[in-house]
């Protein structure tokens, strides 16, 4: 009853302090999420006061048991994340080719939505598809029920606070306009509280585990967890201009504030969008194909490879600009070299299924993980081509980059991120199977021909566009104006546009396709399986004598 | 090698030392390719004309940045034939030295910026903000009329001003103190901008959005725009020399 | 020390002894488990995410 009364203490402080930051707040944007943060707090005093916050499975927990409550939160906030940075991304590719769509108003308009939709699906699907994948496996892995209860449940809901002022930000136009790090100084210092969390929960798992050997795929959330933390700590030191306002100036100006920021923007796709998620692939995969991955051995040099050479890379995405030439170069180097760890764990997750390839015709989870990996192997293959400068000089500023993006994270972090939900659905709720496999096989068509729209449209968009810009005619002079370049990718838009609609449909019918396994329905359906064979009647006739 | 392998399990089954080691690989890649550039500042000598913004550009910076322009816009010239025949000489590494945060941008869904200073009339910035299509059919950039209906209400740009001076932007006691009557006299027709322009060199005092009578957030900005590429006086020889001195390019 | 030669030295450093000493501590980590003996380790490790399937 005590610690209730202290905890509801708690609330009531953070209510306070809230109420008067947004009282003294300078601008409108930090009242806003002020009052955000205040409305937070009253739902954590509600919470505690109806006595629903310390439920058995923090006070006593059964270490006989997984904790798996917050990776079912998880997995449905992947879901709804998922759907609503997909969606933010059909609205802005429209944008893109209707500019009418922009509306007009301050709030909708492109520079403002399109970090909504860049930190919607890396932070809000992605992360919480990583912090929900990592909590199921590292407790599998390490035989041992989760570390710290309380604590995993504050990672839970603060990351998810996390993302709320994030987006309600971007909207209001709070944002320090450095790329996949656009959350203010406030928003930044709750995400560093809550990422210490999270290493808490999940190191302190890995302590008390049962099985004495720690499991490839931890190596890489770790990795993940830790170097996310220190990117995110040196990118966005910054100095508020008000303790109680939204802006603030980062301390890095310029060139130094230019490779500071993409050694953070490379390396957020390097430890969030591969690590994290080649973790992902190093346990899933080998457990939906029921066969351990292909070479042990391979995967420790990938993983040693990788993030030894990743780290490095950054400096590919200034070149040709103020950015010293030395820096340039190793940057190339280096992420040429990227190639070869990236292709060696692509052929690890491959090579699992020697032996099982017939489940890439009878098993469409497995066959999402395949497109997955197959995926992640094209991209991982082109942006080290792109990394070489004379590739670069072409490709930077184009939507070539837009393209090999999408490929990335569409083809490699959604096909493997539904796949895993595939998988962890039916268990963590404790259903005999998904509501319909066949639904999942048309998730996986109608997301495979969208990504093929989306990323031929922009390759040929991005070429287009580098070649169109650089164009001389026999007089001279440059042949294209700006604006012709923008006229002649229209169509390539309206193409991406529709690419994206395909993706998003997937999407939904995984949705649908969740929601009914989680409310335990079972679709009556056909298995999945090809023509029907009784060895029976596989014999030749034989002559009946007359 | 009995012991380096002994050694090599413990750090597999050590979560410890397994998230140093980790931790050790990827800040060493890191420190390498970072540290040298944060003693770099004596290779981007401080070119001719560099200067702080004035209040007014700052706070038209600050609506660049909150409308997000960097999405599609770079401000980073290229060294390349085509590119400086279409927006003007390649960016110098000291052009930016004071961007908090920089804007060099990676993607041109519309034109580089860094030289768009002067290049247009303000009219004509105005007019193209309000709505693009109107003065570029092809354009898919989206409208901001809504700039030119709203006061400016930048804040108090003295904090701004020392926040950016705690950073390193290398304001005067005075351009601090001045800021906010700076930031209006900017922006007035008939305002007296000697004080202004003897402290910030080349800052061009006018009314920019067509309407005297405010002071909008579309002054501040085609202000901010009016000024980009136009401080550092590129082919003077004192600009070649200090170009020749940044190393590495 | 002025910040010139700061730099030039942090700079030479990363194109030469730094990038040396990785590659170095890089192939020894890359080597590893191919050492002698490593193999049944190995297997069981590949194997451990099986063991709750054979639990009773």
């Amino acid at each position: 009853m005590e610690s209730a009364l202290k905890r509801s203490g708690l609330w009531l402080a953070g209510l306070l302090i809230a109420v008067l930051a947004c009282a003294a707040a300078v601008d409108t944007g930090f009242a806003i999420h002020m009052g955000i943060v205040g409305l937070a707090c009253i739902i954590g005093l509600i919470v505690t006061l109806r006595g629903l916050d310390l439920s058995r499975a923090i006070l006593s927990p059964d270490q006989g048991r997984y904790d798996d409550d917050v990776i079912r939160w998880g997995v449905i906030a992947t879901v709804f994340w998922g759907m609503a940075g997909f969606l933010v991304g059909l609205i802005i590719a429209l944008q893109l080719a209707l500019p009418v769509l922009n509306l007009g108003l301050e709030w909708t308009a492109f520079g403002r939505l399109r970090p909504l939709h860049t930190s919607a699906v890396i932070f809000a699907f992605g992360g919480n598809a990583l912090i929900a994948t990592s909590f199921y496996v590292v407790q599998r892995t390490c035989r041992a029920r989760l570390a710290f209860p309380g604590l995993a449940r504050f990672v839970f809901w603060g990351y998810q606070l996390f993302i709320v002022l994030a987006a309600t930000g971007y909207l209001l136009g709070i944002t320090q306009a450095k790329e996949y790090a656009e959350p203010e100084w406030y928003v930044d210092i709750w995400l560093t509280i809550v990422w210490v969390a999270y290493l808490a929960v999940f190191v302190g798992t890995i302590i008390k585990r049962t099985e004495p050997h720690i499991y490839v795929a931890n190596w890489f959330y770790l990795s993940f967890i830790i170097t996310v933390a220190m990117l995110h700590i040196v990118n966005n030191l910054n100095w508020p201009v008000s303790f109680v306002g939204s802006r603030s100036f980062p301390v890095f100006a310029g060139v130094q504030g230019a490779l500071v920021q993409w050694w953070y923007g490379h390396n957020a796709v390097g430890f969030f969008l591969t690590a994290g998620f080649l973790a992902m692939m190093y346990y899933f995969v080998p457990k939906q194909a029921e066969r351990p991955i292909f070479s042990y051995r391979l995967s420790i040099i990938h993983f040693w490879a990788l993030i030894f050479l990743y780290i490095w890379a950054g400096p590919h995405h200034l070149h040709y600009t103020a950015l010293p030439d030395w820096a340039q170069t190793l940057g190339m180097v280096f992420s040429v070299m990227l190639w070869m760890p990236s292709w060696g764990g692509m052929i690890n997750g491959l090579m699992t299924l020697n032996g099982a390839w017939d489940k890439v015709r009878t098993d469409p989870i497995i066959r999402m993980m395949v497109m997955a990996l197959a995926f992640y192997g094209m991209s991982t293959f082109e942006g080290p081509m792109m990394s070489i400068k004379s590739v670069n000089s072409l490709s930077h500023y184009t939507d070539w980059t837009i393209g090999h993006v999408h490929s990335g994270a569409l083809g490699w972090n959604g096909m493997i991120t539904f796949a895993c939900v595939y998988y962890m659905v039916p268990r963590l709720w404790a259903k005999p199977r998904l509501y319909s496999l066949r639904m999942v096989n048309w998730h996986f068509w109608l997301a495979t021909v969208g990504i093929v729209f989306y990323a031929s449209s922009m390759w040929v968009a991005g070429i287009t566009q580098g070649l169109m810009w650089r164009e001389y005619g026999a007089d001279g002079y440059l042949v294209n104006s700006f604006a012709e370049t923008v006229l002649a990718l229209k169509p390539m838009y309206f193409l991406r546009a529709f690419g994206g609609l395909l993706f998003l449909s997937g999407a939904v019918v995984m949705t649908v396709n969740v929601w009914r396994t989680i409310l335990g329905h079972q679709r009556d359906e056909a298995p999945m399986r090809d023509a029907a064979f009784d060895p029976a009647k596989d014999r030749p006739l034989v002559a009946v004598a007359a | 090698m009995t012991t380096i392998v002994e050694r090599h399990k413990k750090l597999e089954r050590n979560v410890t030392l397994l998230g140093l080691a980790a931790f050790a690989a990827v800040t060493v890649g890191g420190i390498v390719e970072i540290a040298p550039l944060f003693w770099i500042d004596n290779t981007i000598e401080k070119v001719e004309g560099m200067r702080p913004y004035t209040p007014l550009e700052q706070a038209g910076r600050d609506i660049y940045i909150r409308e997000g322009c960097y999405n599609c816009h770079s401000q980073m010239i290229r060294p390349f034939r085509d590119e400086v025949e279409r927006y003007g000489h390649y960016s110098l590494a000291a052009e930016s030295m004071y961007d908090h945060p920089f804007q060099w941008g990676s993607k041109r869904t519309g034109p580089d910026l860094a030289r768009v200073g002067n290049r247009y009339s303000d009219e004509w910035h105005v007019q193209h903000l309000k709505d693009p299509r109107s003065l570029v059919p092809e354009s898919i950039m989206p409208t901001y009329a809504h700039l030119a209906e709203h006061e400016l209400n930048a804040g108090d740009m003295t904090a701004e001003l020392r926040t950016l001076y705690q950073v390193g932007v290398p304001y005067s006691p005075d351009d601090i103190a001045k800021a906010n009557d700076d930031l209006k006299v900017q922006a007035q027709a008939d305002g007296d901008a000697t004080d202004l322009k003897k402290r910030y060199p080349k800052a061009q005092a006018r009314d920019f959005d067509g309407d005297p009578k405010r002071l909008t957030e579309m002054d501040a900005l085609v202000a901010y725009l009016q000024m980009l590429g136009t401080l550092v006086d590129v082919n003077a020889p004192a600009a070649q020399e200090a170009l020749a001195k940044e190393k590495g390019r | 020390m002025s910040t010139h030669s700061t730099y030039d030295l942090l700079r030479h450093l990363a194109d030469s002894w730094g990038l040396v000493m990785m590659t170095v501590i890089f192939l020894g980590l890359c080597a590893w488990p191919f050492r002698p003996g490593a193999r049944p380790m190995n297997r069981d490790a590949a194997n451990s995410i099986f063991k709750d399937e054979s639990d009773v």
